[in-house]
């Protein structure tokens, strides 16, 4: 009987529980929430990591702060769940996360099957091979019959197999479950090669025994643009991702800092007046205040500053913004217009 | 009687010391012989036994102790290139560490909930595990009732005692390795018991119930009820329901362990003789009162070291939840050994050895305790 | 209600009906599990739906595009269907089992039978390497393993060579593999015929041992069959075709690692020596009850008939304590299948690995890919547990 009361509980418990939440309404759970729960990794230095206190950095980190700036007028009504490349993206299709920012790659696959939409690209990169110097190897084609140590459910994994079949080489496949494994295994001399974005290479090749011993190929094998990932339901929520990531860009070009953004309020360019939300109700339209870019510039920055403190000069890992300039600059990164 | 005879009679007042054995049926030497040496062939083994011993014993003793290396701030201080020797265990790394490994990231201001966490759960396993303990039906519900609803207010948070929210992600280290297991025995031995009541049932829907829950449980690997739970779980609650992250390995241990238990408790319900159910039904007992007046505190009693042994089992198992990257103990040690800080040839082994030494102490430690009582319950038999 | 219920009385009513209140408990047990797996469901194809997940199997004739270093079977990221993937993953788990199983066996029995030594030094050594094995989480002995047996090997260029085409390094042992010609099915075709007259001749000198006493050398004569037949069919079979039957593939030195031949991965070593060295601690613990729960009697008889203590174990003692170890030993064969799972941990790609890890992932299609999974390990413990009951039956106790 106990067991019948038991299970009738549960099941009452269950239907109780059941009160729909609908798909358009994120911003509304995140509000009434008071917190934006994001996916996070919790071990790529440079975009995401948190220290032993629980405070988390990097670029990735910093985007969920700018939107949570943007909602809440505060970077930090932000709540990190730590993710493996693995249950990712369950994670956000179960709404158990509002948005992942985890270097996610966006594909056709995953736009379409899956149930997302990548609603910006914070990060151009693509797929690197690291080795060590003592190999005497240059160039990646020249890895014929090496063994190359990746991570498994990812993109890399999938490139790899691609890049050494259409060259034509042999090659052993070593797959783990985390990427600390995989470069742990790599570390210890199981692998010739270590494969994955040529971002991470940079982030992990910090964590060798002597980082001075690796090398990173010049060869990028594929295009992995990187970006926050949204559920495929919820427009307005994408909207808001997408123009927090544009907001970040259009300040840099204009020249707005964290630093100078309160004098930047007075500014007459009418560029800028749209993005600090000083004329036209731009912020209103996507179901926040008309501030919304101030308040990401204030808190966070906009996303050169946030670039050069992570990943770029300011950080150890010293990467070039290359793809990741500003159009103008030659990069790829375009801001749309607020208009 | 003369004075001669007098004289020469002798009495030995006093016990001559008795002379010693010869020197090889005791003594060293002897024992010796008769252990190890008793024949060509168990010769021959003893040899073999000791080379084996000189071969794996002194290099565990230089890598624990010896060579070992007890102080030190980084890595610097455990690398044979800077210190100038072969290095064994750089216990250096876990002194650094061992707040990672016992608390994870729980707030540090906040830590002292865990402490208090520990000492209660302390208290409530010795209750429950010392035979002669006052009031054990009270340790009973302090274990099974009290305690998880005292924890959860602790550990999460309760505003109402000014305890502020602490979330799960932040939850590591021998904290959750200990949360999972006590949620594992906490909710796996009242489930296991109504499990195997149903399948030892007459109604046969409740039977066929218990019997293919236990049998599929037990059919499949820890892992895959993890993946279940991590990839499923989410998916078969409505929209806008989710479950905590740590909620998830914890519901797929506690089912896991509940299939185990229930077999362990139906041998004990196996055990009770005939006469025990037909003097309990003589009375007019109804069946809820003859299991729990009559059966269940006997039954259980005789598999308590069946259901100690099945806690070693879950003990061991929750390490498991590392590969679904919940940070226990293991993980948090896989965690620490790429921190390039201590980045050293043998900073992996001496944090696997630190896990190693933990896990044995505990899991040791608990079948000493159901030895024991083994031995004590079969001394009540043989009477 | 349950504490109206004791008072039993002649003229119940029907709500204290033992059996009616049976048909209502159940009734209301139907009814919960089935508006939960409803609910479950229901859930699960709406949650779909609205994220737009693809769903049934027909995701497993689409290409995987993954590699997998360990295939017994043809597999290649190109052509190959996320089905093949199942099947490699699958054979890998069966492979790693089944060897673990044979040698996990022999182990356990060896430290088992030690443990009751009178050689005291033997008995204490198997004592500890029980308590360690059996109170250390397998998954922390995994990495133990990988990492002792990773770290202190060479780098493939400084390949320890044993000759014949047999290296060790890190990238694990390469050893020389044989290419079979046409006829060369005879080779192993003899080896197998070898055993069945071993055991045709086993039989037949039992018998003649029961009618006569006389005594042949079944061992000899089997080890001769054995391995003499698939010899002389060799030397056939090269004397006919000119060639050899059989050539090797032996592994050569290249830039990175070795070419060619056959390769043991480390990864399958270390979650072999693993689950090994943990289910063997296991099986001896089954082992010794069951050696103890034969009498004292039955050796004590033995020993008084003139058998050797070898004898007295090999004839006497084994075959009485089987009967007892059988139902237990049959639990730890499947729980190192189960075990074997862990290979997760370490990057062998066994069915866990490259299933629920990279296919999943891929087609995030979890919950066929779980049930998947799932269902083969329930049918591999099904199977196993069939065939362990008829065997246990035929050597239970005939009770008389």
């Amino acid at each position: 009987m106990k067991k019948a009361l038991v299970t009738i509980a549960i099941g009452l418990a269950a239907s109780v529980a059941a009160t729909a939440a609908s798909a358009q309404a994120t911003l509304n759970a995140v509000k009434q929430r008071g917190t934006l729960q994001c996916g996070a990794n919790p071990s790529l230095a440079g975009f995401g990591v948190p220290d032993a206190q629980g405070n988390w950095t990097g670029l990735d980190v910093e985007f969920c702060r700018a939107i949570s700036a943007a909602i809440f007028n505060d970077p930090n009504k932000v709540r990190f769940i730590p993710l493996s490349a693995k249950d990712r993206f369950t994670a956000l299709q179960s709404g158990e996360i509002d948005v992942l920012v985890r270097n996610s790659t966006a594909t056709m696959s995953r736009d379409t099957s899956l149930g997302l939409d990548f609603p910006a690209i914070n990060y151009f990169d693509g797929q690197g091979f690291m080795v060590r110097k003592t190999l005497g190897v240059a160039s990646a084609k020249e890895l014929s019959g090496a063994s190359v140590c990746t991570q498994q459910g990812t993109t890399t994994e999938l490139n790899l197999a691609d890049f050494f079949r259409a060259n034509n080489l042999k090659y052993e496949v070593v797959a783990f479950a985390t990427a600390d494994e995989t470069f742990k295994a790599y570390d210890a001399g199981r692998c010739d090669a270590f494969t994955t974005d040529a971002s991470g290479l940079y982030a992990e090749r910090l964590k060798a025994t002597n980082p001075d011993d690796h090398i990173v190929l010049p060869e990028i094998i594929s295009k992995e643009p990187l970006g926050p990932v949204v559920r495929h339901a919820d427009n307005q929520w994408g909207d808001i991702v997408r123009w927090t990531h544009f907001a970040m860009l259009n300040a840099e070009e204009l020249g707005i800092t964290k630093a100078n953004v309160d004098q930047m309020l007075k500014s007459d360019n009418p560029e800028i007046k749209r993005l600090l939300g000083t004329e036209g109700k731009y912020g209103e339209a996507i179901g926040l205040t008309n501030d919304w870019a101030y308040r990401i510039i204030k808190h966070v920055g906009n996303y050169g500053e946030s670039f050069e403190r992570n990943v770029g000069q300011g950080s150890r890992l010293k990467i070039q913004r290359g793809q990741n300039a500003l159009w103008t600059k030659g990069g790829l990164q375009y801001g749309l217009p607020v208009r | 009687m003369n004075a001669a005879t007098e004289t020469l009679h002798f009495v030995r007042n006093e016990q001559v010391e008795a002379a010693p054995p010869p020197r090889l049926v005791r003594g060293p030497l002897a024992w010796m012989r008769e252990n190890l040496f008793s024949s060509i062939p168990n010769a021959l083994l003893t040899l073999a036994t000791i080379y084996l011993l000189y071969v794996i014993v002194p290099p565990v003793l230089r890598f624990f102790i010896l060579d070992a290396v007890w102080v030190g701030v980084d890595r610097d201080a455990c690398r044979a290139e800077t210190v100038g020797r072969p290095v064994g265990a750089c216990w250096a790394f876990v002194a650094d560490k061992i707040n990672y490994f016992i608390y994870g990231s729980y707030p540090i201001p906040e830590r002292w909930r865990v402490d208090v966490f520990f000492v209660l759960l302390a208290i409530g396993v010795a209750w429950m595990l010392w035979l002669n303990a006052p009031r054990r039906g009270l340790g009973a519900i302090y274990f099974f009732v009290v305690l998880p609803i005292l924890s959860v207010l602790l550990l999460a948070g309760f505003k109402p005692l000014s305890l502020p929210p602490v979330q799960t992600s932040l939850w590591g280290g021998v904290l959750v390795t200990i949360v999972v297991s006590a949620v594992g025995i906490v909710f796996s031995l009242p489930f296991g018991v109504l499990l195997a009541l149903g399948r030892r049932s007459k109604l046969p829907i409740v039977r066929l119930f218990s019997v293919v829950f236990i049998e599929f449980v037990r059919g499949v690997p820890l892992i895959t009820v993890l993946f279940m739970a991590n990839t499923m779980l989410p998916l078969f609650l409505s929209e806008g329901v989710t479950i905590d992250r740590l909620m998830r390995p914890l519901v797929g241990v506690a089912l896991f362990a509940s299939a185990y238990m229930a077999e362990v408790v139906r041998g004990g319900l196996q055990a009770m003789p005939k006469g025990q159910y037909e003097g309990a039904m003589a009375l007019g007992l109804s069946y809820p009162r003859m299991m729990y007046f009559i059966i269940l505190p006997q039954a259980l009693r005789i598999v308590i070291p069946g259901i100690v042994n099945t806690f070693i089992g879950l003990f061991k198992d929750t390490t498991l939840v590392a590969i679904v990257g919940i940070f226990d103990l293991i993980r948090t040690i896989e965690a620490s050994r790429v921190d390039p800080n201590w980045a050293t040839p043998t900073t992996s082994l001496t944090g696997y050895a630190f896990a190693a030494v933990f896990y044995f102490l505990c899991c040791w430690g608990m079948s000493r305790y159901s030895l024991g009582v083994e031995r004590r319950l079969a001394a009540g038999q043989k009477r | 209600m349950a504490s109206a219920a004791n008072q039993a009385p002649a003229k119940a009513s029907l709500f204290y009906d033992p059996k009616v209140r049976g048909i209502f408990f159940q009734a209301i047990l139907v009814l919960v599990i089935g508006f939960l797996f409803y609910e479950a469901i229901t859930n699960a194809v709406s949650n779909l739906r609205a994220a737009g997940i693809a769903s049934g199997f027909g995701f497993l004739t689409n290409p995987a595009g993954f590699d997998i270093n360990q295939q017994l079977i043809p597999y290649s990221s190109s052509g190959s269907t996320y089905r093949e993937a199942f099947v490699v993953g699958l054979l890998n788990t069966l492979l790693v089992a089944v060897i673990g199983i044979f040698f996990a066996t022999i182990l356990g029995f060896i430290v088992g039978i030690a443990r009751l030594s009178t050689n005291w030094i033997v008995a204490k050594v198997s004592m500890v390497y029980v308590e360690i094995v059996r109170n250390l989480p397998l998954l922390l002995q995994l990495f133990f393993w990988y990492n002792a047996v990773l770290a202190p090997l060479p780098s493939p260029r400084q390949s320890i060579n044993f000759g014949a085409g047999f290296y060790l390094n890190n990238r694990g042992l390469s050893l020389p593999k044989p290419i079979l010609n046409d006829t060369a099915w005879l080779i192993p075709f003899a080896f197998l015929a070898g055993i069945v007259l071993t055991l045709l001749f086993r039989a037949w000198a039992r018998r003649v041992q029961e009618a006569t006493g006389r005594q042949y050398p079944v061992g000899l004569v089997g080890l001769g069959a054995i391995l003499g037949l698939p010899i002389v069919i060799w030397l056939v079979l090269a004397a006919i075709g000119g060639t050899n039957p059989i050539t090797f593939d032996i592994p050569e030195q290249q830039r990175f690692n070795l070419r060619g031949g056959m390769q043991v991965f480390p990864e399958f070593v270390a979650l072999l020596l693993g689950l090994v060295t943990y289910t063997a601690g296991f099986i001896a613990e089954v082992v010794r009850a069951g050696i103890l729960a034969v009498s004292r009697g039955q050796t004590e008889a033995s020993y008084a008939l003139g058998l050797k203590p070898s004898h007295t174990l090999r004839l006497v003692i084994v075959p009485q304590a089987m009967r007892v170890i059988i139902p237990p030993l049959t639990s730890q064969y499947l729980n190192l299948t189960k075990n074997s799972s862990l290979a997760v941990a370490i990057g062998y790609p066994d069915l866990v690995q490259v299933f629920m890890g990279t296919v999943l992932n891929q087609t995030g299609q979890a919950v066929e890919v779980v049930a998947i999974t799932m269902a083969v390990y329930l049918t591999i413990s099904l199977i196993t547990s069939a065939i362990m009951n008829i065997y246990n039956r035929r050597v239970a106790i005939v009770e008389r």
